[in-house]
């Protein structure tokens, strides 16, 4: 069989192993003890040609049910948000998609500059003073956020509010196992939020770090500030984890005490992709600049005086320190970072401010409309592009039931809350219509009904 | 010359747009009817104000200022970069993949399920291990995840004082860092004059505090640790286990697999040599197969089949080390990594390292003409060269680097691994035709004879980038990492 991707011929072949002066490919592999060679052949899946493969994918694409034959209210982390068309033909120009780590800046300028640029947008959402070129998602972003932490104050304890996302805090305590770090829940309170008084009765000087999430997984805008000032009174750094759409209208975490300030990009210009590769970002105050894990892009100078990039500050990393590394971190979520960066440029200082506010209404408009309808929506503080309802029946249910309405529902909050057990965490974006929202609505009165 | 490119923030102009979003459906509900002042943005993030076609020209010309392998030979050696098949793109763009949410129902997400179960089967077949993770991101993740692996096994056994990890000097720096973060610590131990790990050295450094050895192989040189069975038996002995670093997977696809080496961990970079876009630097995928002495340890969930065929997430692992990742792994880059597999096949697979190990071997007996060969013997998909001829002349590898850039060429790997002076690390990988290899080796014998004759030529290149070399002591120094508006 011949293979597109293997360009050696027959006549290739004779004449290298002439140059090399040996009889067969065979030869090469003479250094390979004799039993741990494969014999055989190995027993995987069965080779297509090109047609036959992109029927064979689309036939399991077709299995999906997805956001193009539903209508999405799913969140919890991951968002239905609009992609603007420029950024997939951007983001598929070869000269990004298929280069490395930018090693040798006078031929990686166009990636370095796309990057500082991404590092600028990140302080600016944020409010922070320096970001990094990014993490491998949210979870790993904040866990690795509370070990720079333990590590820059040396107390080994992190507090994690019990409303940051299920998944960030089992990602978190696997890092807090590997690491001797010691992880303790702040509990929330019956409005959503995190409790102000237990978090007081929690902390110590031994607190290295405490992490809220903003929006909360339930939804709910935390008051970051009264966090702050209590955190910080004990010497610990104060980690938030933010959507940085809902920074578009939501008080920068840097204006509002933050000292590490972590997330995923996802809501921008990322694809759901069933939940990866999506992109963590991570921004810090400067005083914590030389303790960042990942890469960093810093501005320069080339010998005749003109403007360039460089990868900096890498004494930081694995390549240099080894053992001593602040992080192991190198292969990122460059090219996510790209999509991040040129979707933050199309729509820009005026859009992101557009979308999050679209947002905010028009999940405002459903959560009204669950109310009149005589639906409990569990917590009534603030709250952005997400909230909960209590259907008192499994969610695992009345989301079969929707799926025969082509609606995919919400998150089931029992299955990461117990104690929330026939709860909905409901996601409307700016891509639901005033028509799906009332058509939820409708279906949901009817299933209870039922 | 090139002049100073623009930066994005640089283009901006109030009150232009490059977006169109749907109008307000909806009442419209204002900030202050819902939260107190002091959490309602004050200041606008200063993002840009450009137009839609100012947004493509910009990442267009930003683009032409990069090399990818779609632009030209690129032999970064240990980063195996190989093409990355267009289709596989359309591929992971399809909605039924695309637009999918990691918490739908699994009856509605069977395809995707499919996808991971067959790819979790195919790995472990190529890897000849019992289970594979598909969770962690990269090939770091990959090290912490085997390493958390490893550590929780000798803690179910009460074996808490084993937390060294071996790892020879020859080792990408990643290892010891993983070590330390999985709460091990290193132990480093010589390469001997072959270039293979000392095997005494490794019988003085295992003991009862071993928890496992940590190898690539081929290692860094690109020469295949031959004394593999005799490793695994002294590091099983004195009751550790190895580690696979799969970063060198190009070079043994059906010709020799870890597990039947003896390593019962192994991780595999998928963007390496599954074919998964290198991205400027990611997205990665590091899955980690086991033997089946860790599969009660595995990040949950992992993917398993029913009898009736259908696929659902298995979480039922109550001694597993928890995850390593939110959802389901980089599900896109595992995606495409099957999509590959499936091109390929059994004997397409076989054919890739085959080819991958003679372009490198050709290339090394051409190159040694004019370059110091540290280690002659075959080597597998990479080689290591030493300027050590070239310093005496003035020049260093680095210009040498440097000037291949004037060729249009992405140069090796430099400086690495650390054993070597002057070190250049090339990998041509299968998918560079013989053309490709000679035109590159034309170049790298004009500059060995440019280093005789005309030295200044190479030390002060590159001569025709759009920078000349940068100024990164002043860099580190004087970080500015983010633009500011003046």
């Amino acid at each position: 069989m011949k293979y597109r991707y293997l360009p050696m011929t027959s006549q290739d072949q004779r004449e290298m192993l002439d140059t090399l002066g040996i009889e067969s490919v065979e030869e090469l592999f003479s250094d390979i003890p004799e039993e741990v060679r494969f014999k055989g052949e190995l027993q995987i899946s069965e080779a297509l040609s090109e047609p036959e493969l992109i029927d064979y994918f689309q036939k399991l694409a077709n299995k999906n049910a997805n956001f193009s034959t539903h209508a999405n209210f799913l969140g919890a982390g991951v968002y239905q948000h609009h992609i603007p068309s420029v950024v997939n033909h951007m983001l598929l120009r070869g000269e990004f998609f298929t280069a490395y780590t930018p090693y040798q800046p006078e031929i990686s300028q166009g990636e370095l500059q796309a990057i500082f640029e991404f590092q600028t947008m990140v302080c600016e959402l944020t409010g922070m003073e320096v970001a990094n070129s990014s993490m491998y998602d949210g979870a790993t972003s904040l866990a690795e956020a509370a070990m720079m932490a333990a590590g820059h104050t040396g107390k080994k304890k992190v507090l994690v509010s019990h409303t940051v996302h299920p998944e960030a805090r089992a990602v978190l305590a696997t890092y807090a196992k590997g690491q001797g770090v010691e992880i303790g829940e702040i509990s929330y309170d019956q409005a959503g939020g995190t409790d102000l008084a237990a978090l007081q009765a929690m902390l110590d000087e031994q607190t290295g770090a405490v992490i809220v999430q903003y929006p909360n997984f339930f939804g709910q805008i935390e008051d970051l500030q009264a966090f702050a000032d209590l955190v910080h009174e004990k010497g610990a750094l104060f980690i938030v984890s933010a959507n940085p759409l809902a920074l578009g209208a939501l008080e920068a975490p840097g204006k509002l005490g933050a000292d590490i300030v972590v997330g995923d990009m996802q809501p921008f210009g990322i694809p759901a992709s069933f939940g990866g590769p999506h992109c963590g970002y991570f921004a810090a105050s400067s005083k914590l600049m030389r303790k960042m894990p990942g890469r960093i892009v810093g501005q320069t100078k080339d010998e005749s005086g003109k403007r360039g990039f460089v990868l900096t500050l890498q004494a930081r990393e694995q390549h240099i320190r080894r053992e001593k590394a602040t992080s192991n971190i190198c292969s990122n979520q460059a090219l996510l970072a790209l999509a991040a960066s040129i979707t933050l440029s199309a729509f820009g200082k005026q859009g992101v401010k557009e979308m999050a506010l679209l947002n905010l209404s028009k999940a405002h408009y459903a959560k009204q409309a669950f109310a009149e309808r005589g639906f409990e929506v569990t917590f009534t503080g603030p709250f952005f592009n997400e909230f909960v309802v209590n259907f008192a029946k499994p969610i695992a249910e009345v989301n079969r039931a929707l799926l025969q309405a082509n609606i995919i529902g919400g998150f089931d909050l029992g299955l990461a809350y117990p104690e929330l057990a026939g709860h909905m965490l409901i996601a409307v974006t700016e891509l639901r219509t005033k028509a799906d929202i009332d058509r939820l609505v409708q279906e949901l009165e009817a299933i209870n009904r039922g | 010359m090139a002049k100073e490119k623009a930066l994005i923030f640089e283009m901006s102009k109030p009150g232009r747009v490059g977006y169109n979003l749907p109008s307000l459906d909806v009442p419209e509900v204002k900030l202050e009817d819902i939260l107190p002042k002091h959490l309602i943005r004050e200041t606008p993030a200063e993002l840009p104000e450009v137009s839609e076609l100012q947004v493509v020209r910009h990442y267009t010309e930003l683009s032409r200022r990069n090399h990818g392998i779609d632009n030209g030979f690129y032999p970064l050696g240990s980063c195996t970069m190989k093409y990355n098949p267009k289709i596989n793109e359309d591929v992971a763009r399809m909605p039924g993949f695309a637009q999918t949410h990691p918490y739908q129902p699994e009856e509605t997400v069977q395809g995707a399920l499919e996808v991971l179960y067959n790819l979790q089967q195919d790995l472990a077949e190529i890897t000849g291990m019992d289970a594979v993770t598909l969770q962690p991101a990269a090939g770091a993740a990959g090290e912490w995840t085997g390493l958390m692996l490893i550590r929780a096994y000798h803690e179910s056994r009460g074996e808490q004082q084993r937390t060294k990890v071996i790892v020879p000097n020859s080792a990408h720096g990643t290892n010891p860092a993983s070590a330390t973060i999985a709460g091990l610590e290193t132990i480093t131990i010589p390469s001997d004059e072959r270039g293979l790990v000392s095997i005494d050295a490794l019988r003085e450094a295992v003991g009862p505090d071993t928890a496992a050895l940590m190898l690539t192989n081929p290692n860094t040189l690109g020469l295949f640790e031959e004394d593999i069975v005799e490793m695994a038996k002294i590091v099983h002995e004195a009751g550790g286990l190895l580690y696979y670093d799969g970063a060198n997977a190009n070079a043994i696809l059906g010709i020799a697999r870890p597990g039947d080496m003896g390593f019962d961990v192994v991780h595999l970079n998928l963007h390496k040599t599954f074919t998964g876009p290198h991205g400027g630097g990611g997205p990665g995928a590091g899955p980690v197969g086991v033997k089946s002495l860790l599969l009660p340890f595995l990040p949950t969930p992992t993917v398993a089949k029913r009898e009736d065929g259908s696929f659902y997430l298995d979480s039922e692992r109550p001694q597993s080390i928890g995850r390593v990742k939110g959802y389901h792994g980089n599900f896109g880059i595992l995606l495409r990594a099957y999509s590959y597999i499936r091109s390929m096949g059994a004997e397409g697979l076989l054919q890739v390292s085959q080819n991958a190990v003679l372009n490198a071997n050709y290339m090394m007996r051409r190159l040694a003409e004019a370059y110091e060969l540290p280690f002659d013997r075959v080597c597998k998909h990479e080689f290591v060269l030493s300027g050590t001829r070239q310093k005496k002349l003035g020049v260093r590898t680095l210009d040498i680097a440097k000037r291949l850039l004037d060729f249009g060429y992405h140069p090796p790997t430099i400086y690495f691994p650390l054993i070597v002076e002057e070190c250049m690390m090339i990998e041509p990988t299968e998918t560079e035709s013989k053309e490709t290899l000679d035109e590159f080796i034309d170049a790298m014998l004009q500059i060995a004879r440019e280093c005789e004759e005309n030295p200044e030529l190479v030390q002060e290149a590159p001569h025709t980038t759009v920078v000349k070399r940068l100024d990164e002591a002043t860099a580190a120094r004087k970080p500015i990492l983010r633009y500011q508006r003046s």
